[in-house]
């Protein structure tokens, strides 16, 4: 690939914690490389900042190959920026050019209050996994691996559901702040296995309860949280959520 | 002070079942009352702390991420090993056993690496009856692939994901025992201290990273799972958070750090793009599977590869290493990519690259896929889109990775990848029993240093962890613990608490009070060059001694002339950064003193002065056949206490994949 280097204007969501009310500060950054990976563009224009003895932007990162899950930027009105399927922290600069304004905000929910800056609380999604996300099986207790087969289909489509990195990338997209790309991410993968089948109407109740209780929105099908997924989770599995959901209201007596 | 190594009596095959047939246990009344804390939530951390809350007892678990969910071993991508013998081809937990006490070049204690390989197949079936959708046949059955330095195929897998889909199930069921009480998590939370009393670990000295305040918090052991230090490098394949702060601290509360020199170098990362790179990303050693590794005949050839006729190819370590192939261990891949690029034959700009190339591969599939169909004469358009399509089931998302970092297409053209820091081997020196050389303070997974050796296998280090988590800490821990149940719980007030506070107080206000003209990051940057260049993949001992006088006056000027910017009762992470950059420049002059004093060339570390003729790595058994466990005793000043290890089974060769 060719490389060029690049001016740009960065608009970018300040806020002290918490508390406090936040707002846009502008920052120009100089000479950023197009090999340079989105968040290394924000490295430099931190380490400008300490320089300068201004305050560096506060942002969640860790792995930076895409996996981890911390990453959490909202870029020019999409969740991640504009590539499709991808992470913030692999969004590279040959996507700007020269003279581009990029505005970056948290992602903004009810259920992911802000911390600092472009860092908000997604302790939400453990606490909707510790309703129900698990198959409960102690260790050791565990029989031969192989003892039962699974179709191959089957587990691929578990293993796609269970692709979810946790960003919240599908929360911050919909414009109903809805959870349900993610919980229906887990219940698939266990729905579909025969592992996950003595827990499968319980988990689907307690874990959309949780999600209630959390304040995510509900789902009204605009499919904006597939298209935005970094590990394009489909939205089938909030289908099949709506149907395990269905059943298991049905079939439960309490 | 000698070290009690505290191996099992008995046949090597024995040890492990006799030890926990004769190991103290605990009551489950007493176990409610035990507090466990546990550091890191990684496959190591994660796996203990749910195997500990299911026996009962007390747990809290600590990690510095937002979510227990995030920590880098997500970030795994090949497979797990697990002596299975599923695919019948002559697997058992002895040949599991002895290819990774060779693989780690003899340099590993073989009872340790005995009992990883016993306890491998029940963290197979663990992880499926937890819902780990590993890859499988279409008969329904588990599928396995090869990994480096083994003949068998012993490694499972999902897809390129293998990490993400193990932790994602230790998580599950470390949230499990959240909902029930057993375990209290703690995220966007640092350790910095341990604190001791009468001798004993009694708990830790953690900073809410959100508010900035220090916390005490009380148990009865802690378990430090915290990971390896390849971020000492600067550039790893690391995540930017991953630091030795922990065990660090461990360390200067005189737990004895083990070989601390023996770092991966993994032979298959994108390269260096430029000085703006933050961290490297690895390539699947899968992928040496079926990608071809190559560099061109001529010295600075500057045709496309494309354009590069077979003949004119040098497929280096199928020349080199006609029995292993492209499946030599890493150090020897590494070793061997370092030494064409260091004669000229590198591609790419930098030509600090060679090639990884998928096209034989994409040809054969592409065959056989046909063939399947009934095709016995495809035209070559039908083979290559077959074969792509095989290639993407297996491969798919780290292609994708490789376009995304690169914009270069790998299903057209070769990768170009290049060693980058990846493990470390070396770690808190443990006994049998996890315990390090202090009471009550444990390390599991990559944190201790006990079961690669000088070199690690594939593979192996989602194994080693979950091996320690759910199979061997729950043993162990109880024989500590018997002999605590009358110990109440102790309350933060204590002085040991106090004391131990206000001396982490103490430096985060010397760092914030410092206000010099350098930030954080350039320091990192200087110590990791450092490293590189004088203790990276070729070291000797001139240049150690030299890396060791540097990392000294770097520590001077970081103490003096650091600018971090923000409060200390704030969100700050810049100040959480300079406490880590500040352990490992510590930590990066003890590893040019382990480097220095193994005058012998084994695994991942090559002293220029011991090598065979042919360029391989010496070990010298006579003189260097222990374990160098290394004792804080000041500053820059530490005492070696040597482990000799004894090899009861596995007879020490030169390591030969010829």
């Amino acid at each position: 690939m060719e490389h060029y280097m690049m001016n740009l204007t960065l608009k970018v969501w300040k806020q002290k914690n918490s508390t406090t009310k936040g707002s846009f500060e502008t920052y120009p950054v100089k000479d950023i490389s197009s090999e340079m990976s989105f968040l290394e563009m924000f490295d430099v224009l931190n380490e400008q900042l300490i320089r300068d003895g201004k305050d560096p932007i506060a942002f969640d990162h860790d792995c930076r190959e895409g996996i981890c899950g911390m990453c959490s930027m909202y870029i020019n009105g999409r969740a991640h920026g504009p590539w499709t399927k991808n992470t913030t922290c692999q969004l590279h600069m040959r996507a700007f050019k020269d003279g581009d304004t990029i505005v970056v905000e948290p992602w903004r929910a009810s259920a992911f209050p802000v911390i600092k800056d472009l860092m908000v609380d997604r302790t939400a999604f453990d606490r909707i996994i510790q309703a129900g996300g698990y198959i409960s099986v102690n260790t050791g207790n565990a029989v031969d691996a192989n003892a039962i087969p699974i179709d191959k289909k089957d587990a691929d489509d578990a293993f796609m559901a269970a692709a979810c990195i946790g960003c919240g990338a599908c929360v911050a997209t919909c414009k109903n702040s809805s959870a349900m790309l993610f919980v229906s991410a887990k219940v698939s993968q266990l729905a579909l296995l025969p592992q996950g089948e003595p827990e499968r109407e319980s988990r689907v109740l307690n874990m959309v309860a949780q999600m209630d209780k959390e304040g995510f929105g509900n789902c009204t099908n605009t499919y904006a949280c597939e298209a935005e997924c970094p590990k394009g989770i489909s939205v089938s599995n909030i289908a099949r959520m709506n149907r395990e959901y269905l059943k298991a209201g049905l079939s439960t007596e309490d | 002070m000698s070290l009690d190594s505290k191996i099992p009596q008995g046949e090597m095959d024995k040890k492990w079942t006799d030890y926990k047939g004769h190991v103290k246990l605990v009551n489950p009344a007493n176990k409610r009352k035990l507090e466990v804390i546990v550091v890191g939530t990684g496959l190591a951390g994660a796996s203990a702390a749910a195997a500990l809350g299911e026996l009962g007892y007390k747990v809290k678990a600590f990690c510095f991420q937002d979510s227990p969910r995030r920590a880098h071993s997500i970030a795994a991508q090949g497979g797990i090993n697990a002596a299975k013998n599923y695919q019948n081809d002559g697997d058992s937990v002895f040949r599991l056993f002895y290819d990774t006490v060779k693989g780690g070049d003899y340099r590993a204690r073989e009872a340790n690496v005995h009992r990883l390989a016993e306890v491998s197949a029940a963290i197979i079936d663990q992880c499926v009856a937890q819902g780990v959708p590993f890859a499988r046949e279409y008969g329904g059955l588990l599928s396995n692939r090869s990994f480096g330095g083994t003949q068998v195929q012993r490694t499972f897998y999902a897809a390129g994901q293998t990490g993400q889909q193990l932790l994602l199930g230790a998580y599950s069921a470390l949230e499990r025992q959240v909902a029930l009480g057993n375990v209290t998590q703690y995220s966007r939370h640092e350790m910095l201290d341990v604190v001791m009393i009468d001798g004993k670990t009694r708990g830790i000295i953690a900073r809410d990273l959100v508010s900035g305040k220090l916390e005490r918090h009380f148990g009865h052991a802690v378990l430090l799972c915290t990971g390896g230090y390849g971020n000492v490098f600067y550039l790893s394949t690391n995540a930017m958070g991953s630091n030795v702060t922990a065990a660090w601290k461990a360390h200067k509360k005189g737990a004895f750090f083990g070989n601390p020199c023996f770092t991966q170098i993994h032979p298959t990362c994108i390269p260096v793009s430029g000085d703006h790179q933050s961290k490297l990303t690895l390539m699947s050693e899968s992928l040496r599977n079926d990608g071809r590794i190559w560099v061109p005949k001529a010295k600075d050839d500057k045709r496309k590869a494309v354009d590069i006729p077979e003949e004119e190819r040098d497929y280096y370590l199928e020349r080199r290493y006609p029995a292993f192939g492209n499946l030599v261990p890493r150090d020897v891949a590494s070793r061997a990519a370092k030494e064409r690029c260091d004669e000229g034959y590198g591609v790419g700009t930098t030509k600090m690259a060679v090639y990884l190339d998928f096209a034989d591969a994409i040809k054969r599939y592409g065959k056989i896929e046909a063939g399947k169909q009934g095709n016995h004469s495809p035209d070559d358009a039908t083979v290559i889109s077959l074969g792509k399509a095989v290639v993407e089931e297996k491969y798919g998302n780290l292609f994708e990775m490789y376009e995304k970092i690169t914009g270069e297409n790998p299903y057209e053209m070769p990768m170009r990848i290049y060693p980058a820091v990846h493990y470390t081997m070396g770690g808190l020196w443990v006994d049998y029993e996890l315990q390090t050389t202090v009471p009550g303070l444990y390390a599991l997974g990559e944190a201790n240093f006990s079961d690669h050796g000088a070199n690690r296998l594939g593979a192996s280090a989602l194994m080693q962890g979950l091996a320690d988590g759910y199979f061997v800490i729950p043993y162990t821990l109880g024989n500590y613990l018997a002999d605590e149940i009358a110990t109440k719980s102790i309350p933060i007030t204590h002085p040991a608490f106090e004391e131990t506070e206000r001396a982490v107080s103490e430096r985060i206000n010397k760092l914030m009070s410092i206000q010099g003209n350098q930030t954080v990051e350039s320091f990192h940057k200087r110590l990791g060059k450092i490293m590189w260049d004088k203790c990276g993949m070729a070291r000797n001992a001139k240049g150690l001694q030299e890396a060791i006088t540097e990392i000294q006056q770097l520590k001077k000027e970081f103490w003096s002339d650091v600018k971090i910017p923000g409060e200390i009762n704030e969100m700050n992470p810049e100040l959480d950064k300079a406490g880590r950059v500040a352990d490992f420049i510590e930590l990066g002059e003890l590893m040019c003193l382990d480097a220095l004093n193994r005058n012998e060339s084994c695994g991942g570390h090559f002293r220029e002065e011991s090598q065979t003729e042919d360029g391989e790595a010496k070990r010298d058994d006579a003189n260097y056949s222990y374990v160098a466990a290394w004792e804080y005793k000041n500053e820059s000043d530490w005492q070696l206490v040597k482990e000799p290890l004894n090899f009861e089974i596995v007879k020490p060769t030169q390591r030969s994949y010829k």
